[in-house]
């Protein structure tokens, strides 16, 4: 209970704090952000087929890629 | 008889299903700019465990007065089998064809991204269809992107027979068709955290409801009339499946102009199967060339499902009994290398860049509770654990326009 407790305060902190947050990386310091090496899938033909090839022979699946996204599939 | 594996049942039903569904959505990245226009086709090939599969991929993705973005992807898997569970059924090696579609709609207002997507997969003895719908939101300054997305499958599972007018050909069972139903949720969280690391979270939950089994394939019980030996029958897996995982990956730029990413991903899911997948890589471009190369390791290691045994001690032992050894205890390695050869408009007007790439992935299967059962000279039971190494191959064009 006194656990829930302080959880519940430290999200009450965390968000309020939120209310200032202010960007801390501006948008023109990006540049590396936007190098197409940093993209979490810059081949997504590609990706899509490996995410597959492991898919169909290991008992895991979901929670794939940038996006936490997968498939609906068996 | 024809009999499919796990890795042709997955692979030719409702793998590649999503497949092209991944490629369609559009990453968390940013979710205030539309992916660009683009077109790949690729060229895949699979070799290992007797299995060979093989066939291309083509992706085109076109923005639309910069609001809309469509793609559609088509996807084929020419498979030829004589796997394992092929080789112990005492069946012969055979060959088939899995032809994939989809489309995909991006819609971009404001900070907010929404997403449509449709697959439809055929084959002879499998169809399967899934819908999509996504959305994602820039938050605090573009710093933090979240999205979430739903997607529903309805899949139908025949199986072939022996034509009776033909005893050399196959046709589908008029008696056999089954449905399974497909539910998933997820959600994503992606967030700069500094000029050079960015990292993503992500959770999905996914429910199957319906025939999960694979109609083909047989578990294995002992003999009861010779301890020594084995007999098969079918396999019978529960009606219901949720799983639930959890990814966390991050990328970091070099100070050279280079980028190292990892990940982990936690899986569990209600058949007791508990998973854990770890990728380390580096991607380096040369300087003043057109060439980048990047290297990846990938581990994986799971449990077993709680129905599934490599040797069940009769016929009957409980409600569900299965052999599939993608429910083993088993781990995987994966080394990955790819080379990426830059070009420019080459004289064409409407094209922007483009990319021409060679992946190479040497793939190490081996499984702790599931046994190489193809010679029959061998004792039940004491025959040598089962490994394989699969070699990946890709070659494919991406143009952007």
């Amino acid at each position: 209970m006194r656990a829930r407790a302080a959880a519940i305060v430290l999200a009450a902190m965390t968000l309020a704090g939120c209310g200032d947050l202010q960007p801390w990386v501006k948008p023109y310091e990006r540049q590396a952000l936007a190098d197409p090496i940093m993209s979490f899938d810059a081949n997504p033909v590609s990706t899509a087929y490996m995410d597959h090839v492991f898919e169909a022979r290991e008992g895991a699946r979901g929670a794939l890629g940038s996006a936490g996204g997968g498939c609906g599939c068996n | 008889m024809t009999l499919m594996t796990a890795t042709a049942r997955k692979l030719l039903a409702a793998i590649a299903l999503s497949g092209a569904a991944a490629a369609l959505t559009s990453t968390v990245a940013s979710a205030g700019v539309l992916p660009e226009d683009r077109a790949d086709v690729l060229y895949h090939r699979y070799e290992g465990g007797g299995v060979t599969i093989h066939g291309p991929s083509v992706l085109v993705r076109k923005k639309l007065a910069e609001k809309y973005s469509v793609s559609a992807n088509y996807y084929m898997d020419m498979v030829t089998s004589a796997s394992i569970d092929v080789q112990v059924s005492g069946a012969s090696e055979y060959k088939e064809e899995r032809d994939q579609w989809s489309v995909g709609f991006d819609y971009l207002r404001g900070k907010t991204t929404y997403t449509l997507g449709y697959t439809d997969s055929e084959e002879d003895d499998y169809h399967a269809t899934t819908a999509s719908f996504g959305l994602s939101q820039d938050l605090f300054g573009d710093l933090t992107t979240v999205s979430m997305g739903f997607s529903r499958g309805n899949d139908t599972v025949r199986r072939t027979i022996s034509n009776p007018l033909n005893p050399g050909a196959r046709i589908i069972d008029p008696t056999f068709e089954m449905d399974l139903d497909r539910w998933s949720y997820r959600i994503g969280v992606s967030q700069i955290l500094t000029k050079t690391l960015i990292m993503t979270l992500g959770l999905e939950t996914i429910t199957d409801e319906g025939y999960l089994n694979n109609p083909y394939r047989a578990f294995r019980y002992v003999d009861p009339e010779d301890a020594t030996n084995f007999r098969l029958a079918t396999e019978k897996y529960p009606r219901t499946r949720t799983s639930n995982a959890v990814a966390l990956n991050a990328r970091y730029f070099l100070p050279y102009r280079a980028a190292v990413f990892g990940g982990y991903r936690f899986f569990t899911d209600s058949w007791g199967i508990r998973a854990n997948t770890a990728e380390v890589g580096y991607v380096h471009p040369f300087k003043n060339t057109p060439w980048t190369l990047e290297a990846s390791y990938r581990f994986y290691q799971q449990d077993h499902a709680d129905f599934y045994s490599d040797l069940f001690p009769r016929i009957d032992f409980q409600n569900f009994m299965g052999r599939d050894k993608e429910l083993s205890t088993m781990d995987s390695q994966t080394m990955h290398i790819g080379a990426t050869y830059e070009f420019g408009n080459a004289g064409l007007s409407f094209i922007k860049r483009g990319t021409f790439n060679v992946f190479y992935d040497r793939i190490q299967f081996n499984y702790d509770d599931f046994r190489d059962a193809r010679d029959p000279g061998l004792i039940a039971g004491q025959e040598p654990l089962y490994e394989f190494g699969a070699n990946v191959y890709q070659v494919f064009v991406s143009i952007w326009f």
